[in-house]
C-alpha cells in the first residue's frame, strides 16, 4: 500500500469540505491556542517571582543575631551581643562554600541636606555588601576597605533617600548628616524596588560598619552576617556550615537553642514560585478540557464522514483495500484534521499571548516546550479521537457498504 | 496457480444467513468450473442466489461450506489480509452502479487499486492511461465523474478493475443502469477484453445481455437449474451496426 498517496486521499475529502473541516478543527485550536496564552502567561508570571529571587542577592545567606533567655525572659531576634566580626571573619575564611561576607549593623536615623530631611534606615557594611544584594551603583563610587579601615564619613544613599534630600539635583560630594554625624555621598543605588515583606529597599543609607559601630550605634557586636554561597546549590548547605561554626566559637552546649538565626527569605520566594507553578498547573488543565471537547468534535465528524463515504469504503475494500489500509486513511484524516488545528492554535496562542503580554505589560517569552508540546498533544487527540471511526470505517462488511444507498 | 487447470472451481458451496429464528439458505450445493479465457454470463431471478455467489467468487465473503479454488489456491484458509490481496491482483470488480469516487478524476479513479499494491508511481499512472486507452476513454482522463454520461461512467469503473491486470473480471449487472445502445457498447468493450484472454464472470437477468457471452448459467432457488455454451454467442461490434445510432 502507498501509504503517502493514501494520505493524499486524506488530504482531498478535507478539502471536499472545507466549511466542515474549518469547524471542526477550531475546538483544537481554541484548546491548543488556550494552552499556549496560559503557559506563556505562567512563565511570566514566573519569571517576575525569579526576579525577586535574583534581587534578593548572589546565592544569599543571611545570618541574623538570635534572641536569648535570661532567667526566662526571652528576648526577640537581635537580642544577642554574642555576633561578632570575628564571627564574620571566621565565616569568611573556614567556610569555604562561602565566598564573600559583609557584616551588618544597622538602625533608623534622621538625616538633613540643606532644608530637607528624612528619617531613614542606616546600614553599616562593608563593600562586599554591594555584590552579594547584586546592587549596582547609579552614580558615583561606593567605598573601599580603606574607608573601612579609617572608619570614613562616606555614605552611599538608595534613591528614595535621594529623592527625599535632594530633588533632581546631584547629590554626589554633598555632605548630609546622619543623626549628628556629617557624611559625604560618595554614590548613589541603583533603584530596586519593593522586598518581598513589602518595605521600600531603596528607603537606605549605607555606611562603612566601622563607621556606623564607632560613630552612630556604639557597638561592638553585629546585627547580621551576610553572605554569598559559591552557588545556588550550596546556600543550604553553607547556612548549616555557617551555623555549626557559630555554635562552635559561641560555646554553646547540644542542648541550648542556637543564639542566632539562619534566615531562608528564599524559601519564602521558591514556595511562591511553587505556587504560581501549582496555578499554571490548573490553568492548562482547564484549557485541556477544550482539547478534549474538540477531540469529540473530530469522533464526531470522522464518524459522520464514514457514514457518508461508507460505498467509498466499499468500493476500496473490494479493490483490495486492506482493514489496516482503511483505518490507515481514515486515521490519517483525523490526524491531519487535529495536526492543522494544533498549528493553528499555536499561531493564535503565540498572537494571543503577545497581546495580553502587551496588556499587563509583562515580559512573555514564547516557549519551544510548549510548541512541541502542544503539537504533540494536537497528534495524540487525533489518533485518540479518530482511532474509533477509522475502526468503525475498516470494520465495515463490504458487501453492504457497497450496497449502502 | 496452474497454467491449465480451470481460473475458477467451485465444489458444492453452500451459504445460509441466519437471521435471527429463520435461516435463508442463499446457495444450496453450487458447482461451477470457469475455464481459462471464458466468459460466462449468470442469470436469475433476485433471490436466486447469483449475486451471493459472485460475492464469495469476489472474495468478499465465504461460503459455508464447500470449495472454492481461485487459479488453484484454496480462498478459504486465507485470512483477511491474503484475500485483500487477492482481490488487489487478481481480481477485477464492476458494479451496477459504477461506484467511481466522486470529484475525483478518471485518471485518478482508474488508479485507485494501484494504491494497494506496490506499484512505483510512474507506472501506476501508465497503467491507468493504458487502462483507459483500452477502454476507449483516452480523451477524457481529466473528467470527473460528473461530467461523464453513464456508458462513460462504466468504461472508467472497467478500466479501474483492469488496472493490475486481473486474471479474473467480475461484473455484477454492470450494464443494469444504461440504456440497451449503451449496454451493447460495454459488452463490446468486454468481448474484446475476452479475445485478448481475460476470463469474465458477468452477472445480468437480461436475456439480450446474456447472449453475448460463451456460456450461459442460470439460477434459481439457490441451485444451477442451466449450464450451457451459448452456439453462437453475438458479436456486440456487429450489432452496434444494426442499432440506430443515438443522439449524445
Amino acid at each position: 500500500m502507498d501509504s503517502l498517496a493514501l494520505l493524499g486521499s486524506s488530504v482531498w475529502a478535507l478539502l471536499r469540505n472545507k466549511l466542515r473541516s474549518v469547524l471542526t478543527v477550531l475546538g483544537i485550536t481554541i484548546g491548543i491556542a488556550a494552552v499556549i496564552c496560559v503557559v506563556a502567561i505562567g512563565k511570566a508570571g514566573q519569571a517576575r517571582v525569579e526576579q525577586q529571587l535574583n534581587n534578593l542577592g548572589d546565592n544569599f545567606v543571611w545570618i541574623e543575631a538570635g534572641g536569648r533567655a535570661v532567667n526566662g525572659i526571652r528576648t526577640g531576634t537581635h537580642g544577642t551581643k554574642s555576633l561578632t566580626l570575628a564571627d564574620a571573619i571566621a565565616i569568611r575564611t573556614q567556610i569555604p562554600l562561602i565566598k564573600s561576607v559583609s557584616p551588618n549593623v544597622d538602625g533608623s536615623v534622621q538625616v538633613i541636606y540643606g532644608n530637607q530631611n528624612w528619617y531613614t534606615h542606616y546600614r553599616g557594611v562593608s563593600p562586599e555588601f554591594f555584590d552579594i544584594k547584586s546592587w549596582p551603583v547609579d552614580s558615583g563610587a561606593i567605598f573601599t576597605n580603606d574607608d573601612v579601615e579609617s572608619s570614613a564619613n562616606v555614605c552611599v544613599i538608595g534613591q528614595t533617600v535621594r529623592t527625599q534630600l535632594f530633588g533632581v539635583r546631584d547629590p554626589i560630594g554633598k555632605v548630609i548628616r546622619a543623626g549628628g554625624l556629617p557624611c559625604k555621598v560618595i554614590a548613589t543605588l541603583e533603584p530596586k524596588g519593593i522586598s518581598m515583606e513589602g518595605r521600600d529597599q531603596d528607603d537606605t543609607i549605607l555606611m562603612p560598619y566601622t563607621t556606623v559601630m564607632k560613630k552612630i550605634k556604639g557597638n561592638n557586636w553585629l546585627d547580621d552576617v551576610l553572605c554569598s554561597a559559591v552557588s545556588q546549590d550550596v546556600v543550604k548547605m553553607a547556612g548549616q556550615q555557617a551555623a555549626a561554626l557559630l555554635r562552635d566559637r559561641h560555646h554553646l552546649r547540644p542542648e541550648e537553642p542556637d543564639d542566632f538565626n539562619i534566615r531562608n527569605p528564599e524559601d519564602v520566594i521558591e514556595a511562591q514560585i511553587a505556587a504560581s507553578h501549582t496555578l499554571a498547573l490548573l490553568l492548562i488543565a482547564i484549557a485541556s478540557i477544550s482539547l478534549v471537547v474538540g477531540g469529540i468534535g473530530i469522533m464526531n465528524v470522522m464518524l459522520v464522514s464514514v457514514t457518508e463515504r461508507t460505498r467509498e469504503i466499499g468500493v476500496r475494500v473490494a479493490v483490495g483495500a486492506t482493514e489496516e489500509a482503511i483505518r490507515f486513511q481514515f486515521l490519517g484524516e483525523s490526524v491531519m484534521l487535529s495536526f492543522v488545528g494544533g498549528a493553528a492554535g499555536v499561531l493564535v496562542g503565540f498572537v494571543g499571548s503577545f497581546f495580553i503580554g502587551r496588556a499587563l505589560n509583562w515580559p512573555m517569552v514564547m516557549s519551544f516546550e510548549a510548541v512541541v508540546l502542544a503539537v504533540f498533544f494536537s497528534l495524540a487527540v487525533g489518533v485518540f479521537f479518530g482511532y474509533y471511526p477509522a475502526r468503525k470505517a475498516s470494520s465495515l462488511d463490504p458487501i453492504e457498504a457497497l450496497r449502502y444507498e | 496457480m496452474t497454467d491449465s487447470g480451470p481460473i475458477v472451481s467451485v465444489e458444492e458451496i453452500h451459504k445460509y444467513y441466519d437471521l435471527g429464528e429463520t435461516r435463508v439458505h442463499a446457495l444450496r450445493g453450487v458447482s461451477l468450473a470457469v475455464e481459462r479465457g471464458g466468459f460466462v454470463a449468470i442469470m436469475g431471478s433476485s433471490g436466486s442466489g447469483k449475486s451471493t455467489l459472485m460475492n464469495i467468487l469476489g472474495c468478499l465473503d465465504k461460503p459455508t461450506a464447500g470449495r472454492y479454488l481461485l487459479d488453484g489456491v484454496d480462498v478459504a484458509g486465507l485470512e483477511k489480509r491474503q484475500l485483500a490481496g487477492i482481490r488487489n491482483q487478481k481480481l477485477g470488480f464492476v458494479f451496477q452502479g459504477f461506484n467511481l469516487l466522486p470529484r475525483t478524476t478518471a485518471l485518478e479513479n482508474t488508479q485507485l487499486p494501484t494504491l494497494y499494491s506496490r506499484i512505483d508511481r510512474h507506472s501506476r499512472t501508465q497503467r491507468a492511461r493504458d487502462a483507459l486507452e483500452l477502454v476507449g476513454l483516452g480523451e477524457r482522463m481529466d473528467h470527473f465523474p460528473s461530467q461523464l454520461s453513464g456508458g462513460q461512467q462504466q468504461r472508467v469503473a472497467i478500466a479501474r478493475a483492469l488496472v493490475n491486470r486481473p486474471t479474473l473480471l467480475l461484473a455484477d449487472e454492470p450494464t443494469g443502469n444504461l440504456d440497451s445502445h449503451t449496454s451493447v457498447e460495454i459488452m463490446d468493450v468486454f468481448q474484446g477484453l475476452n479475445e485478448r484472454g481475460l476470463t469474465i464472470i458477468l452477472v445480468t437477468h437480461e436475456h439480450d445481455i446474456a447472449q453475448f457471452a460463451k456460456r450461459v448459467v442460470v439460477f434459481r432457488d439457490g441451485r444451477i437449474r442451466k449450464d450451457e455454451q451459448v452456439a453462437n454467442p453475438l458479436r456486440a461490434s456487429e450489432v452496434l451496426k444494426t442499432l440506430p445510432t443515438l443522439e449524445d
